[in-house]
């Protein structure tokens, strides 16, 4: 098996005096489409922060391609949650997806001819090019994301994160991100994003994390049919529905 | 025509309106770019603070008979940092911080100011401006501090907008969001304390915000307002120190009601969102409405 490219090992975190991740092990591998699932506040985003350098590790260690989060900075793509984004910023669509790249501009540098190329396939690949000079704040909620998601392609990323990348946004769209996901896993790139959409993550993720401020369960979807498993991972008294959507009752 | 010529003309006769108008439009410029971010960013409060911070540091130079611009950037900055360091507290809001500290260095601005024999006169050139009292050394400060900041912002540009839009993805590739606060914090003191003199402590805060508010309701590119800001800034200064040489009356108030008649029209007339000119029946844009829902 090869390398994974983000290698998190028995990682414990607090965040305001609470312990928000204990003993986490995690692993990633290029190639590889994984859904962080688990209720709110089971630390999903805080597991992507952590792999971003932006929470601190009280315990245990975290790799990002062999390196330390923070020494990995400005590599990943990362696609944080819509309102972490100023929507109502004066930009065009092409300028927001060019800030991916801005950390790779020197102040005295201008946007290079390759700066260009890679902000202009990440807009092709998300097909947003036509709508390239729209300022964002006249954009739809699953164009809104669609350009969040070209903003970190911009980056031409070996690993990608998203947070919640299917919420609140219409089938069509959706379809567009999950034939986009399932190309760049076969591309090789790794790809790691939470949801509460169980149905699509079952559907389309090659394997399932499930997450409750510890890793309850990590296997292909096929192989967590386990009732029990996912009534921990929820703290449910009764999962049937549940499971039902998720066609894994037996 | 000849007549609107000399109306032109005649100030310039004089060394003083010379500087006045220099300053005014100086002045009009820097912070019309640096508002621009101070506008988009939502930092205005901070802009507030920042003027008042300035007054402790004028107030000691002005005792000790030092350079009132080196004095005032100095509080200002030390101001602007306390707060940086103060937000990163997530207990304590923004806004709480800033009211804390920018109370406290105006009042020790009154305080160190009382002690100078006959504060009075000099407490309102602080608080009102004293466009037509600014000798030629001012006049070369401002120009240097202003060509100073729109250098920086120049080279910032790129970083300071991708921090504005998004500080959770900026952190994450590893933009040092802390420094590049701090930077700006720094630009704003800047801008005010060069702006200080033409229209004073109180109405500083007009010159930063209102040209680039203003300008935000004309476009909806970074670009097109950060020229619009400045020239607007500038031209409203100028304007305004016309008026107030026409009629006789405060340059300082003449300068900030131009710039908010200018920002009244721009909110009237604005091209798309305008009160007067945007589509009817659209009061909640589509988008806007889904997004809420």
């Amino acid at each position: 098996m090869t390398e994974p490219v983000l290698d998190i090992t028995d990682v414990t975190v607090h965040l305001g005096g609470r312990e928000v991740l204990s003993d986490v092990d995690f692993r990633l591998r290029s190639g590889e489409l994984v859904g962080l699932i688990g209720p709110n506040g089971a630390g999903k985003t805080t597991l992507l922060r952590t792999a971003l350098g932006l929470v601190p590790v009280h315990r245990g260690t975290v790799l990002v391609g062999g390196r330390t989060p923070r020494q990995a900075q400005g590599t990943l793509g990362y696609v944080p949650q819509r309102h972490e984004f100023a929507w109502d910023f004066p930009i065009t669509v092409e300028g927001a997806v060019a800030t991916g790249r801005t950390h790779l501009t020197g102040l005295l540098r201008r946007r290079t001819a390759q700066d260009r190329e890679a902000v202009a396939d990440a807009l092709d690949r998300v097909g947003m090019a036509e709508l390239r000079t729209r300022p964002v704040g006249e954009l739809s909620g699953g164009q809104r994301q669609r350009v969040l998601v070209a903003r970190a392609l911009a980056l031409r990323p070996q690993v990608l994160l998203l947070d919640e990348p299917f919420t609140g946004i219409d089938a069509p769209t959706q379809e567009l991100l999950s034939t986009l996901l399932t190309g760049l896993r076969d591309e090789g790139v790794a790809v790691l994003m939470t949801t509460h959409d169980l149905a699509a993550a079952t559907a389309l993720c090659s394997r399932l994390c499930l997450l409750n401020r510890t890793v309850v369960a990590d296997d292909e979807p096929a192989a967590l049919a386990d009732t029990d498993i996912w009534l921990r991972t929820f703290g449910l008294d009764r999962a049937e529905q549940l499971l039902k959507a998720l066609g894994v009752t037996g | 025509m000849t007549a609107a010529f000399e109306f032109l003309t005649a100030p310039w006769e004089y060394d003083f309106w010379r500087r006045a108008l220099l300053v005014a439009l100086m002045s009009g410029l820097v912070c019309g770019v640096i508002g621009s971010h101070v506008v988009l960013r939502g930092m205005a409060f901070i802009g507030d603070a920042v003027s008042h911070a300035v007054f402790p540091g004028i107030a000691v130079a002005f005792v000790l008979g030092s350079n009132l611009v080196l004095g005032g950037a100095v509080a200002g900055v030390v101001t602007a940092l306390l707060i940086a360091v103060f937000t990163q507290n997530r207990r304590l809001k923004e806004d709480s911080v800033i009211g804390i500290f920018f109370a406290a260095s105006f009042g020790l601005g009154i305080v160190i100011l009382s002690t100078a024999p006959g504060y009075g006169g000099s407490l309102e050139s602080f608080l009102f401006g004293s466009i037509l009292g600014i000798s030629d050394s001012d006049v070369v400060s401002v120009a240097v501090i202003g060509a100073g900041v729109l250098l920086c912002t120049a080279l910032f540009n790129s970083r300071f907008v991708a921090a504005t839009l998004d500080r959770e993805q900026a952190r994450a590739v590893g933009l040092p969001v802390f420094w590049l606060d701090v930077v700006l914090h720094v630009m704003v003191t800047l801008a005010i304390v060069i702006s200080l003199q033409a229209v004073g402590n109180i109405l500083v805060l007009a010159l930063l915000v209102t040209p680039a508010a203003a300008a935000r309701l004309l476009t909806d590119r970074l670009g097109a307002m950060m020229l619009l800001a400045p020239s607007i800034g500038a031209g409203g200064s100028v304007l305004g120190l016309y008026l107030s040489y026409a009629f006789d009356l405060a340059a300082g108030g003449l300068i900030v009601l131009t710039l908010t008649a200018i920002f009244l029209l721009c909110w009237l007339f604005a091209p798309r969102h305008g009160l007067l000119t945007r589509p009817r029946r659209t009061a909640v844009p589509a988008v806007l409405a889904e997004e809420k829902s």
